[in-house]
């Protein structure tokens, strides 16, 4: 790691892959929960169209990316706010429009088809150090933003109604986010590319969903993910010579695999090792005249001498020392058959 | 009139885009007074709450909140809005905690975190509906019933001075609806004042202190619950039914007698 360090280029890669590691998933927690998970896909389709503009007219296709895709997130959300039925097919024309006038646009230019596959797929190694400043700068602002304005963020996408009968601006927060949006689809665009950044700000959120038990936790979960598959695709791609956005992909996605494999297990051990109580109508609270034993964390209801706690929408019985018993499906029995 | 009433509509029509679903609606609530808004389907019920909430557009008459005029009022946080939802599931996982928390956001600056203050209200929204000891557990494991208390507290949170309910009671079982109930009592033994969209009188008959009828987007009964009560005596005897007459209407009042001549709550608890 020391020799990769020394080197420039790849000092500067590894600061991009942290900055978009961090800003990909944190903006795209926000997506999942709105379910619109492959927006990003098809502003990133948009941004070609800018790519291309730029490489032409001789001015920076960052600059010019950066607009188009801005463009197209606002009109995404206008769209939506329409809620006309016809509103999927304007997406469609938008997003297929935008990637196949990019595409026509390059073959105009006398960039070579290297230079496309840099911009679709990520070539972080060839990125000039301006672009870096550029991106840099870009993917902290994005962070920032959306940092400050998550409980927002959340409140809108949680309950649209909810936010508008209490005067939140809803509108102009949803289109804060779709150019939060936007501005990380043209950041990330050198580093895993406009056709797999949908990815990156997806996948980390699939598997924070699995070992998190809130939204903030699965927030932070995330950005952890996320930040540990762009730094580790980025070095991994330095040693197997494999291109970046494709490298930082398959790792994130192998997290997301391994980790579900695990948390399946574990769910089970523990569907093993609990035990529901007896069926009753009757809900334990502060006012249920049942003795409350905090107990590790939650609170357990002292019910005819045995103790009941809360588990979705039953409740265990939990004993004395529940935690020092094995966990597997032969402990105790008789407590079972009870 | 000592005070100014908290709602007060004179002649109000509600509707969406130029299709009025309420027609010369004049109702007022004052502090303190727990109102069910009963009606059949499609009666206008819905369409009048939300009229309040700015979800519905205000096509006609005088609507006052607080005694602002409706097209002016900013204070939105001042009516507590528990939507009808028959399920909070999410595509992410979210706590009751987190849920009640977007209670206190429409009550401070997009810059300014929560602090302490905020905390402590959500404890204390939390505490009313009963799920304190549940704040931190996915909102998706809970039943029906506590989802319903989940909004309920995030309405609580932004410290409303009057709670607009939707159907807080639909889609609960007999267990919950008690629970919800009780919760409700609580409240009302509190001086909150409510406006209750329902179809089940008889889960709130203790709480309720006034009934309002809507039919065909019309209020037709306006009353203490005895007196409707009263009127329902006279509607089985066959007592002429106003409303507008309408080729493929059907009675519409007859499924909401139906449930509200059911015998109130039948088991306390004891």
């Amino acid at each position: 790691m020391g020799d990769l360090l020394s080197l420039d280029f790849m000092r500067q890669a590894l600061i991009a892959a942290v900055l978009v590691g961090l800003a990909a998933p944190l903006v795209g927690a926000f997506l999942v929960q709105r379910r619109m998970s492959l927006i990003g896909d098809g502003i990133g389709h948009v941004a070609l169209a800018g790519v291309a503009v730029g490489i032409l007219t001789g001015s920076m296709p960052v600059l010019t990316a950066l607009v188009a895709a801005v463009a197209a997130a606002v009109g995404v959300e206008l769209i939506r706010a329409a809620g006309r039925t016809s509103g999927d097919i304007a997406l469609a024309v938008m997003f297929y429009g935008g990637i196949a006038l990019g595409v026509v646009l390059m073959s105009k230019s006398t960039a070579s088809s290297g230079n496309l596959t840099g911009y679709l797929f990520g070539a972080i190694l060839t990125t000039t150090s301006s672009d870096i400043v550029v991106f840099a700068g870009l993917a902290v602002v994005v962070v920032g933003v959306t940092w400050v304005l998550r409980h927002r963020f959340f409140a809108v996408a949680n309950d649209e109604e909810y936010a508008r009968a209490v005067g939140l601006p809803v509108m102009a927060y949803n289109i804060a986010l779709s150019v939060l949006t936007a501005v990380t689809v043209v950041v990330s665009m050198r580093v895993v590319g406009l056709l797999l950044i949908t990815a990156l700000m997806i996948v980390p959120n699939a598997t924070a969903q699995l070992v998190s038990r809130s939204f903030r936790s699965s927030l932070v979960w995330a950005s952890l993910i996320g930040v540990l598959s762009a730094v580790g695709g980025v070095v991994g791609s330095f040693y197997a010579e494999t291109p970046s956005g494709g490298t930082i992909v398959l790792l994130a996605i192998a997290t997301f695999l391994v980790v579900s494999v695990v948390s399946g297990l574990v769910t089970r051990a523990r569907r093993a090792a609990h035990e529901r109580a007896e069926r009753h109508d009757h809900e334990h609270g502060p006012q249920c005249g049942h003795q409350a034993i905090p107990h590790d964390g939650h609170i357990d209801y002292l019910h005819d001498g045995h103790r009941h706690a809360a588990h979705k929408d039953h409740y265990d019985e939990h004993d004395e020392h529940p935690h020092e018993r094995p966990h597997d499906d032969h402990a105790q029995p008789e407590e079972v058959s009870r | 009139m000592t005070s100014t009433p908290l709602i007060e509509l004179r002649s109000a029509s509600f509707g969406y885009a130029d299709r009025k679903v309420v027609d010369g609606v004049t109702l007022s609530q004052g502090p303190g007074e727990v109102i069910a808004l009963l009606g059949p389907n499609g009666s206008g019920k819905s369409t009048l709450v939300k009229g309040l909430l700015g979800l519905s557009d205000h096509l006609g008459g005088d609507v006052k909140l607080f005694g602002t005029a409706l097209a002016k009022f900013r204070d939105k946080p001042r009516i507590g809005y528990v939507p009808q939802r028959h399920s909070l599931s999410t595509s992410v996982r979210v706590t009751v905690r987190e849920i009640v928390e977007t209670g206190r956001l429409p009550l401070r600056p997009w810059w300014r975190p929560s602090g302490a203050a905020d905390a402590a209200v959500v404890d204390k929204a939390l505490d009313a509906v009963g799920l304190r000891d549940r704040e931190r557990e996915d909102v998706a494991a809970l039943s029906g019933g506590q989802q319903r208390r989940v909004l309920i507290a995030r309405a609580l949170a932004a410290q409303p001075d009057v709670l607009v309910m939707d159907e807080p009671t639909a889609g609960v079982d007999v267990a919950n609806q008690r629970i919800l109930a009780d919760v409700l009592a609580r409240l009302a033994e509190r001086g909150t004042s409510m406006l209750i969209v329902t179809h089940e009188l008889a889960a709130l008959s203790d709480v309720v202190t006034r009934i309002v009828c809507m039919n065909a987007g019309h209020v037709d009964f306006d009353g203490s619950p005895t007196a409707y009560a009263a009127g329902h005596r006279r509607h089985e005897l066959g007592d002429g039914h106003h409303h507008s007459p309408s080729a493929d209407e059907r009675e519409p009042g007859l499924a909401a007698i139906v449930t509200d001549a059911l015998p109130s709550r039948e088991v306390r608890r004891g």
